[in-house]
Protein backbone atom coordinates (compact mmCIF):
# COMPACT_ATOMS: atom_id res chain seq x y z
CA UNK A 1 0.00 0.00 0.00
CA UNK A 2 1.12 3.73 -0.47
CA UNK A 3 2.86 4.96 2.95
CA UNK A 4 0.73 8.23 2.52
CA UNK A 5 -2.41 7.10 4.88
CA UNK A 6 -2.94 9.60 7.86
CA UNK A 7 -1.17 8.38 10.93
CA UNK A 8 -3.15 6.73 13.79
CA UNK A 9 -4.50 8.37 16.60
CA UNK A 10 -5.72 6.55 20.03
CA UNK A 11 -8.65 8.46 21.27
CA UNK A 12 -9.50 8.90 25.38
CA UNK A 13 -12.73 10.41 26.71
CA UNK A 14 -13.11 11.78 30.15
CA UNK A 15 -16.94 11.16 30.28
CA UNK A 16 -17.45 13.53 33.09
CA UNK A 17 -15.47 15.82 35.65
CA UNK A 18 -13.95 13.49 38.12
CA UNK A 19 -13.46 9.92 36.47
CA UNK A 20 -10.08 9.80 34.59
CA UNK A 21 -9.59 9.36 30.35
CA UNK A 22 -10.48 5.96 28.88
CA UNK A 23 -9.56 4.92 25.21
CA UNK A 24 -12.56 5.08 23.32
CA UNK A 25 -10.92 3.71 20.06
CA UNK A 26 -8.70 5.56 16.73
CA UNK A 27 -9.10 7.93 13.73
CA UNK A 28 -6.87 8.43 11.63
CA UNK A 29 -5.88 12.44 11.24
CA UNK A 30 -3.18 14.45 9.41
CA UNK A 31 -2.65 16.58 12.27
CA UNK A 32 -3.33 16.92 15.77
CA UNK A 33 -6.06 18.98 15.23
CA UNK A 34 -8.01 17.28 12.62
CA UNK A 35 -7.24 14.25 15.16
CA UNK A 36 -9.55 16.43 18.09
CA UNK A 37 -11.51 17.01 15.34
CA UNK A 38 -12.71 13.88 14.19
CA UNK A 39 -12.05 12.06 17.38
CA UNK A 40 -15.30 14.47 18.58
CA UNK A 41 -16.96 13.51 15.25
CA UNK A 42 -16.56 9.85 15.82
CA UNK A 43 -17.21 9.52 19.42
CA UNK A 44 -19.33 12.17 21.44
CA UNK A 45 -22.12 12.67 18.93
CA UNK A 46 -24.19 12.21 22.09
CA UNK A 47 -22.61 14.45 24.52
CA UNK A 48 -20.06 11.42 25.80
CA UNK A 49 -17.22 13.26 27.21
CA UNK A 50 -16.52 16.78 28.95
CA UNK A 51 -12.35 16.51 27.44
CA UNK A 52 -10.80 14.98 24.94
CA UNK A 53 -7.31 13.42 24.42
CA UNK A 54 -5.27 12.50 21.45
CA UNK A 55 -2.19 10.47 20.70
CA UNK A 56 -0.06 8.84 18.05
CA UNK A 57 -0.51 5.35 18.17
CA UNK A 58 3.41 4.93 17.51
CA UNK A 59 4.04 6.77 20.50
CA UNK A 60 2.69 4.69 22.64
CA UNK A 61 4.72 2.56 24.61
CA UNK A 62 3.54 -0.78 25.30
CA UNK A 63 4.05 -3.72 27.48
CA UNK A 64 4.42 -6.93 25.25
CA UNK A 65 1.87 -10.14 26.22
CA UNK A 66 3.94 -12.50 25.39
CA UNK A 67 6.24 -11.34 28.86
CA UNK A 68 3.19 -11.18 30.44
CA UNK A 69 4.76 -13.54 33.09
CA UNK A 70 8.16 -12.26 33.54
CA UNK A 71 7.28 -8.63 33.57
CA UNK A 72 4.03 -8.80 36.02
CA UNK A 73 4.78 -12.27 38.06
CA UNK A 74 7.12 -10.10 40.95
CA UNK A 75 4.08 -8.76 42.19
CA UNK A 76 2.51 -12.40 42.75
CA UNK A 77 4.68 -13.56 45.53
CA UNK A 78 3.51 -10.71 47.95
CA UNK A 79 0.52 -11.41 49.29
CA UNK A 80 1.73 -9.57 52.00
CA UNK A 81 0.79 -6.31 50.56
CA UNK A 82 -2.95 -6.83 50.66
CA UNK A 83 -4.76 -6.31 53.96
CA UNK A 84 -6.18 -9.26 53.80
CA UNK A 85 -2.48 -11.21 54.42
CA UNK A 86 -2.97 -10.17 57.88
CA UNK A 87 -5.21 -11.94 60.69
CA UNK A 88 -6.75 -9.51 63.63
CA UNK A 89 -7.55 -10.33 66.66
CA UNK A 90 -10.98 -11.13 68.07
CA UNK A 91 -11.67 -8.05 69.92
CA UNK A 92 -9.59 -5.49 67.58
CA UNK A 93 -11.58 -3.19 66.30
CA UNK A 94 -11.44 -0.50 63.31
CA UNK A 95 -8.43 -1.64 62.27
CA UNK B 1 -6.06 0.33 19.52
CA UNK B 2 -2.12 -0.36 19.10
CA UNK B 3 -2.33 -0.85 15.19
CA UNK B 4 0.85 0.27 14.17
CA UNK B 5 2.85 -1.47 17.15
CA UNK B 6 1.00 -4.72 16.55
CA UNK B 7 2.33 -4.66 13.00
CA UNK B 8 5.68 -5.24 14.05
CA UNK B 9 4.86 -7.71 16.57
CA UNK B 10 2.33 -9.42 13.85
CA UNK B 11 5.08 -10.27 11.86
CA UNK B 12 7.21 -11.47 14.27
CA UNK B 13 4.73 -14.05 15.82
CA UNK B 14 3.35 -15.09 12.20
CA UNK B 15 7.11 -16.39 11.65
CA UNK B 16 6.36 -18.91 15.44
CA UNK B 17 4.69 -21.85 14.54
CA UNK B 18 1.52 -22.34 15.41
CA UNK B 19 2.18 -25.77 18.00
CA UNK B 20 -0.21 -27.70 19.51
CA UNK B 21 0.42 -26.11 23.08
CA UNK B 22 0.27 -22.65 21.87
CA UNK B 23 -3.30 -23.63 19.89
CA UNK B 24 -4.39 -25.38 23.08
CA UNK B 25 -3.35 -22.83 25.63
CA UNK B 26 -5.06 -19.91 23.17
CA UNK B 27 -8.53 -21.93 23.33
CA UNK B 28 -8.58 -22.54 26.92
CA UNK B 29 -8.29 -18.94 27.33
CA UNK B 30 -11.26 -18.39 24.98
CA UNK B 31 -13.32 -20.97 26.89
CA UNK B 32 -12.36 -19.50 30.09
CA UNK B 33 -14.40 -16.47 28.72
CA UNK B 34 -10.93 -14.72 28.46
CA UNK B 35 -11.26 -11.70 26.18
CA UNK B 36 -8.37 -11.87 23.36
CA UNK B 37 -6.70 -8.21 23.16
CA UNK B 38 -4.58 -7.09 19.50
CA UNK B 39 -1.18 -7.97 20.54
CA UNK B 40 -2.17 -11.07 22.27
CA UNK B 41 -0.80 -14.47 20.54
CA UNK B 42 -3.79 -15.64 18.37
CA UNK B 43 -4.01 -18.81 15.48
CA UNK B 44 -3.42 -16.70 11.80
CA UNK B 45 -6.95 -18.20 11.11
CA UNK B 46 -8.41 -16.81 14.20
CA UNK B 47 -6.93 -13.28 12.78
CA UNK B 48 -8.46 -14.01 9.37
CA UNK B 49 -11.69 -14.64 10.12
CA UNK B 50 -11.83 -11.73 12.29
CA UNK B 51 -10.78 -9.58 9.41
CA UNK B 52 -12.92 -10.54 6.97
CA UNK B 53 -15.84 -10.18 9.88
CA UNK B 54 -14.84 -6.72 11.10
CA UNK B 55 -14.08 -5.68 7.21
CA UNK B 56 -17.68 -7.00 6.45
CA UNK B 57 -19.37 -5.43 8.63
CA UNK B 58 -17.35 -2.30 8.82
CA UNK B 59 -18.30 -1.68 4.43
CA UNK B 60 -21.77 -2.61 5.42
CA UNK B 61 -22.13 0.39 7.21
CA UNK B 62 -20.44 2.80 4.62
CA UNK B 63 -22.39 1.17 2.14
CA UNK B 64 -25.97 1.50 4.03
CA UNK B 65 -25.88 4.94 4.56
CA UNK B 66 -26.29 5.03 0.77
CA UNK B 67 -30.54 3.75 0.57
CA UNK B 68 -31.26 6.14 3.60
CA UNK B 69 -29.09 9.14 2.19
CA UNK B 70 -31.57 8.57 -1.05
CA UNK B 71 -34.29 10.32 1.33
CA UNK B 72 -32.44 12.83 3.16
CA UNK B 73 -33.18 15.36 0.51
CA UNK B 74 -37.19 14.00 0.56
CA UNK B 75 -38.15 13.49 3.96
CA UNK B 76 -41.20 14.59 4.37
CA UNK B 77 -40.91 17.18 7.75
CA UNK B 78 -37.74 19.07 8.93
CA UNK B 79 -37.89 16.60 12.13
CA UNK B 80 -38.17 13.38 10.13
CA UNK B 81 -34.83 14.71 7.63
CA UNK B 82 -32.60 16.28 11.02
CA UNK B 83 -33.27 12.42 12.30
CA UNK B 84 -32.49 11.01 9.72
CA UNK B 85 -29.75 12.93 8.85
CA UNK B 86 -28.34 12.25 12.12
CA UNK B 87 -29.18 7.91 11.58
CA UNK B 88 -26.89 7.97 8.75
CA UNK B 89 -24.03 10.06 10.62
CA UNK B 90 -24.50 7.29 13.10
CA UNK B 91 -23.59 4.84 10.45
CA UNK B 92 -20.51 6.69 9.48
CA UNK B 93 -19.87 6.24 12.69
CA UNK B 94 -20.32 2.83 12.99
CA UNK B 95 -18.01 2.07 9.95
CA UNK B 96 -15.21 4.14 11.60
CA UNK B 97 -15.72 1.95 14.90
CA UNK B 98 -15.20 -1.14 13.32
CA UNK B 99 -12.15 0.09 10.70
CA UNK B 100 -10.59 1.16 13.53
CA UNK B 101 -11.36 -2.44 15.50
CA UNK B 102 -10.12 -4.51 12.44
CA UNK B 103 -6.68 -1.91 12.35
CA UNK B 104 -5.86 -3.40 15.34
CA UNK B 105 -5.65 -6.80 14.14
CA UNK B 106 -2.34 -5.62 11.35
CA UNK B 107 -4.46 -4.61 8.00
CA UNK B 108 -4.10 -0.93 7.24
CA UNK B 109 -7.42 1.34 6.67
CA UNK B 110 -6.01 1.60 3.17
CA UNK B 111 -5.93 -1.37 2.59
CA UNK B 112 -9.99 -2.09 3.70
CA UNK B 113 -10.79 0.73 1.52
CA UNK B 114 -9.19 -0.44 -1.07
CA UNK B 115 -10.62 -3.57 -0.95
CA UNK B 116 -14.12 -2.30 -0.78
CA UNK B 117 -13.84 -0.01 -3.88
CA UNK B 118 -12.06 -2.46 -5.94
CA UNK B 119 -15.20 -5.09 -5.31
CA UNK B 120 -13.42 -7.49 -3.83
CA UNK B 121 -14.73 -7.21 0.19
CA UNK B 122 -18.51 -8.49 0.91
CA UNK B 123 -20.86 -6.33 2.29
CA UNK B 124 -24.37 -6.90 3.81
CA UNK B 125 -26.63 -8.26 1.10
CA UNK B 126 -29.55 -6.16 2.30
CA UNK B 127 -28.28 -2.93 0.97
CA UNK B 128 -28.39 -3.73 -2.52
CA UNK B 129 -32.24 -3.12 -2.32
CA UNK B 130 -33.45 0.08 -3.46
CA UNK B 131 -35.57 2.51 -1.18
CA UNK B 132 -38.52 3.52 -3.52
CA UNK B 133 -40.92 5.36 -1.25
CA UNK B 134 -40.59 7.13 2.63
CA UNK B 135 -42.05 4.11 4.27
CA UNK B 136 -38.79 2.03 3.03
CA UNK B 137 -36.70 4.21 5.55
CA UNK B 138 -39.57 3.15 7.99
CA UNK B 139 -39.00 -0.51 7.13
CA UNK B 140 -34.93 0.04 6.56
CA UNK B 141 -34.87 1.38 10.69
CA UNK B 142 -37.72 -1.42 11.94
CA UNK B 143 -36.51 -4.28 10.43
CA UNK B 144 -33.48 -3.74 8.86
CA UNK B 145 -31.66 -2.13 12.39
CA UNK B 146 -33.96 -4.67 13.75
CA UNK B 147 -32.38 -7.84 12.58
CA UNK B 148 -28.48 -6.18 13.02
CA UNK B 149 -29.28 -5.54 16.54
CA UNK B 150 -30.51 -9.61 16.77
CA UNK B 151 -26.94 -10.03 15.18
CA UNK B 152 -25.18 -7.08 17.05
CA UNK B 153 -26.26 -8.06 21.08
CA UNK B 154 -24.23 -11.35 20.82
CA UNK B 155 -20.99 -9.45 19.37
CA UNK B 156 -20.96 -7.26 22.40
CA UNK B 157 -19.33 -10.66 24.25
CA UNK B 158 -17.39 -11.84 21.25
CA UNK B 159 -13.85 -12.90 22.94
CA UNK B 160 -11.95 -10.33 20.55
CA UNK B 161 -11.84 -7.39 22.59
CA UNK B 162 -11.40 -4.39 20.33
CA UNK B 163 -14.45 -5.91 18.39
CA UNK B 164 -16.49 -6.32 21.39
CA UNK B 165 -16.37 -3.05 22.77
CA UNK B 166 -17.22 -1.48 19.36
CA UNK B 167 -20.04 -3.12 19.39
CA UNK B 168 -21.14 -2.40 22.75
CA UNK B 169 -20.90 1.38 21.37
CA UNK B 170 -22.92 0.60 18.03
CA UNK B 171 -25.24 -1.49 19.91
CA UNK B 172 -25.64 1.87 22.05
CA UNK B 173 -27.32 4.02 18.86
CA UNK B 174 -28.96 1.00 17.07
CA UNK B 175 -31.74 0.97 19.48
CA UNK B 176 -32.63 4.95 18.16
CA UNK B 177 -32.19 3.55 14.51
CA UNK B 178 -34.85 1.09 15.14
CA UNK B 179 -36.94 2.82 16.96
CA UNK B 180 -36.92 6.02 14.83
CA UNK B 181 -38.13 3.39 12.37
CA UNK B 182 -40.86 2.25 14.10
CA UNK B 183 -42.18 5.88 14.77
CA UNK B 184 -42.07 6.09 10.97
CA UNK B 185 -44.16 2.63 10.20
CA UNK B 186 -45.98 4.02 12.87
CA UNK B 187 -47.07 7.11 11.88
CA UNK B 188 -47.52 5.78 8.43
CA UNK B 189 -50.17 3.37 9.56
CA UNK B 190 -52.43 6.07 11.48
CA UNK B 191 -52.44 8.47 8.56
CA UNK B 192 -54.84 7.64 5.39
CA UNK B 193 -55.62 4.71 3.50
CA UNK B 194 -52.71 5.44 0.82
CA UNK B 195 -50.36 5.83 3.88
CA UNK B 196 -50.47 2.55 5.28
CA UNK B 197 -50.49 0.79 1.67
CA UNK B 198 -47.29 2.57 1.29
CA UNK B 199 -46.05 1.18 4.85
CA UNK B 200 -47.21 -2.52 3.70
CA UNK B 201 -45.58 -2.03 0.52
CA UNK B 202 -42.38 -1.19 2.08
CA UNK B 203 -43.10 -4.34 4.48
CA UNK B 204 -44.04 -6.69 1.56
CA UNK B 205 -40.65 -5.75 0.27
CA UNK B 206 -38.46 -5.92 3.07
CA UNK B 207 -39.04 -8.87 5.20
CA UNK B 208 -37.55 -11.80 3.18
CA UNK B 209 -34.41 -9.60 2.54
CA UNK B 210 -34.35 -8.83 6.49
CA UNK B 211 -34.87 -12.96 7.16
CA UNK B 212 -31.88 -13.42 4.46
CA UNK B 213 -29.83 -11.15 6.63
CA UNK B 214 -29.15 -13.76 9.29
CA UNK B 215 -27.47 -16.07 6.59
CA UNK B 216 -27.99 -19.40 5.65
CA UNK B 217 -28.99 -21.81 7.45
CA UNK B 218 -27.00 -23.54 9.83
CA UNK B 219 -26.59 -26.80 8.23
CA UNK B 220 -24.93 -24.66 4.97
CA UNK B 221 -23.05 -21.73 6.90
CA UNK B 222 -19.59 -22.77 6.33
CA UNK B 223 -17.83 -20.37 9.29
CA UNK B 224 -20.56 -20.85 11.79
CA UNK B 225 -18.69 -23.96 13.51
CA UNK B 226 -15.25 -22.16 13.90
CA UNK B 227 -16.50 -19.19 14.95
CA UNK B 228 -18.58 -20.62 17.69
CA UNK B 229 -15.47 -22.57 18.83
CA UNK B 230 -13.63 -19.66 19.24
CA UNK B 231 -16.59 -17.61 20.92
CA UNK B 232 -17.17 -14.67 18.18
CA UNK B 233 -20.25 -16.36 17.53
CA UNK B 234 -22.62 -16.95 20.35
CA UNK B 235 -25.93 -17.81 18.74
CA UNK B 236 -26.32 -19.51 15.36
CA UNK B 237 -27.80 -17.86 12.14
CA UNK B 238 -31.08 -19.61 12.52
CA UNK B 239 -31.62 -19.18 16.20
CA UNK B 240 -31.72 -15.15 15.97
CA UNK B 241 -33.53 -15.61 12.72
CA UNK B 242 -36.22 -17.12 15.06
CA UNK B 243 -35.64 -14.92 17.53
CA UNK B 244 -36.24 -11.51 15.14
CA UNK B 245 -39.41 -13.18 13.56
CA UNK B 246 -40.65 -13.71 17.09
CA UNK B 247 -40.81 -10.44 18.13
CA UNK B 248 -41.25 -8.68 14.90
CA UNK B 249 -44.09 -10.46 13.83
CA UNK B 250 -46.00 -9.25 16.97
CA UNK B 251 -44.84 -6.04 16.21
CA UNK B 252 -46.47 -5.94 12.49
CA UNK B 253 -49.68 -6.97 14.12
CA UNK B 254 -49.88 -4.04 16.26
CA UNK B 255 -49.01 -1.34 13.07
CA UNK B 256 -52.24 -3.46 11.89
CA UNK B 257 -49.55 -4.82 8.90
CA UNK B 258 -49.59 -8.48 7.18
CA UNK B 259 -46.39 -9.98 7.24
CA UNK B 260 -46.00 -11.60 3.72
CA UNK B 261 -45.33 -14.90 4.42
CA UNK B 262 -48.99 -17.45 3.89
CA UNK B 263 -47.08 -20.06 5.78
CA UNK B 264 -46.61 -17.82 8.89
CA UNK B 265 -48.31 -19.41 11.89
CA UNK B 266 -47.47 -19.24 15.53
CA UNK B 267 -46.61 -22.65 17.03
CA UNK B 268 -48.40 -23.67 20.56
CA UNK B 269 -46.29 -26.56 21.09
CA UNK B 270 -42.75 -24.70 20.65
CA UNK B 271 -43.91 -21.03 21.59
CA UNK B 272 -42.31 -19.67 18.37
CA UNK B 273 -43.48 -18.65 15.22
CA UNK B 274 -43.50 -21.21 12.18
CA UNK B 275 -42.26 -19.47 8.88
CA UNK B 276 -41.88 -20.10 5.11
CA UNK B 277 -39.12 -20.98 3.14
CA UNK B 278 -36.49 -18.60 2.50
CA UNK B 279 -35.39 -18.01 -0.87
CA UNK B 280 -31.99 -18.61 -0.89
CA UNK B 281 -31.23 -18.25 -4.39
CA UNK B 282 -31.86 -14.64 -4.65
CA UNK B 283 -29.61 -14.48 -1.57
CA UNK B 284 -26.32 -16.15 -3.54
CA UNK B 285 -27.86 -13.83 -6.61
CA UNK B 286 -27.24 -10.87 -4.79
CA UNK B 287 -24.08 -11.68 -2.69
CA UNK B 288 -22.64 -12.92 -5.96
CA UNK B 289 -23.61 -8.86 -7.54
CA UNK B 290 -26.53 -9.29 -9.08
CA UNK B 291 -28.85 -7.57 -6.66
CA UNK B 292 -31.01 -4.55 -8.03
CA UNK B 293 -28.42 -2.36 -6.88
CA UNK B 294 -24.74 -3.52 -6.19
CA UNK B 295 -23.47 -1.67 -9.57
CA UNK B 296 -25.43 1.51 -8.47
CA UNK B 297 -23.76 0.92 -5.17
CA UNK B 298 -20.00 0.18 -5.76
CA UNK B 299 -20.00 2.99 -8.32
CA UNK B 300 -21.14 5.52 -6.08
CA UNK B 301 -18.96 4.89 -3.35
CA UNK B 302 -15.98 5.03 -5.50
CA UNK B 303 -17.30 8.23 -7.13
CA UNK B 304 -17.84 9.41 -3.24
CA UNK B 305 -13.74 8.37 -2.43
CA UNK B 306 -12.53 10.11 -5.88
CA UNK B 307 -14.79 13.13 -5.03
CA UNK B 308 -13.29 14.02 -1.94
CA UNK B 309 -9.93 13.20 -2.64
CA UNK B 310 -9.36 17.15 -3.33
CA UNK B 311 -10.19 17.60 0.55
CA UNK B 312 -7.58 14.78 1.77
CA UNK B 313 -5.16 16.42 -0.20
CA UNK B 314 -5.55 19.96 1.13
CA UNK B 315 -5.86 18.48 4.66
CA UNK B 316 -2.61 17.14 3.98
CA UNK B 317 -1.19 20.11 2.15
CA UNK B 318 -2.13 22.14 5.52
CA UNK B 319 -0.70 20.25 7.83
CA UNK B 320 2.43 19.63 5.97
CA UNK B 321 2.97 23.61 5.49
CA UNK B 322 1.97 24.05 9.48
CA UNK B 323 4.89 21.55 10.85
CA UNK B 324 6.92 22.67 8.11
CA UNK B 325 5.99 26.40 9.93
CA UNK B 326 6.65 24.96 13.34
CA UNK B 327 9.92 23.62 12.22
CA UNK B 328 11.17 26.89 11.27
Amino acid sequence: MKSDEWPLYEVFIRSKSGLSHRHAGSVHAPDDQMALDHARDTYTRRSEGVSLWVVRSDQIIASDPAENSAFFEPAEDKIYRHPTFYDIPDGVENL
Amino acid sequence: MYTQGLDQAGKDRRIAAETEELLSAFQRRVDAEEKIEAKDWMPEAYRKTLIRQISQHAHSEIIGMQPEGNWLTRAPSLKRKAILLAKVQDEAGHGLYLYSAAETLGVSRDQMVADLLSGKAKYSSIFNYPTLTWADIGAIGWLVDGAAIMNQIPLCRCSYGPYARAMVRVCKEESFHQRQGFDIMNALCRGTAAQKAMAQDALNRWWWPSLMMFGPNDSESKHSAQSMAWKIKRFSNDELRQKFVDVTVQQADFLGLSVPDPDLRFDEDTGHYKFGEINWQELFDVIAGNGPCNKQRLEKRQKAHSDGAWVREAAQAYASKQSARVAA
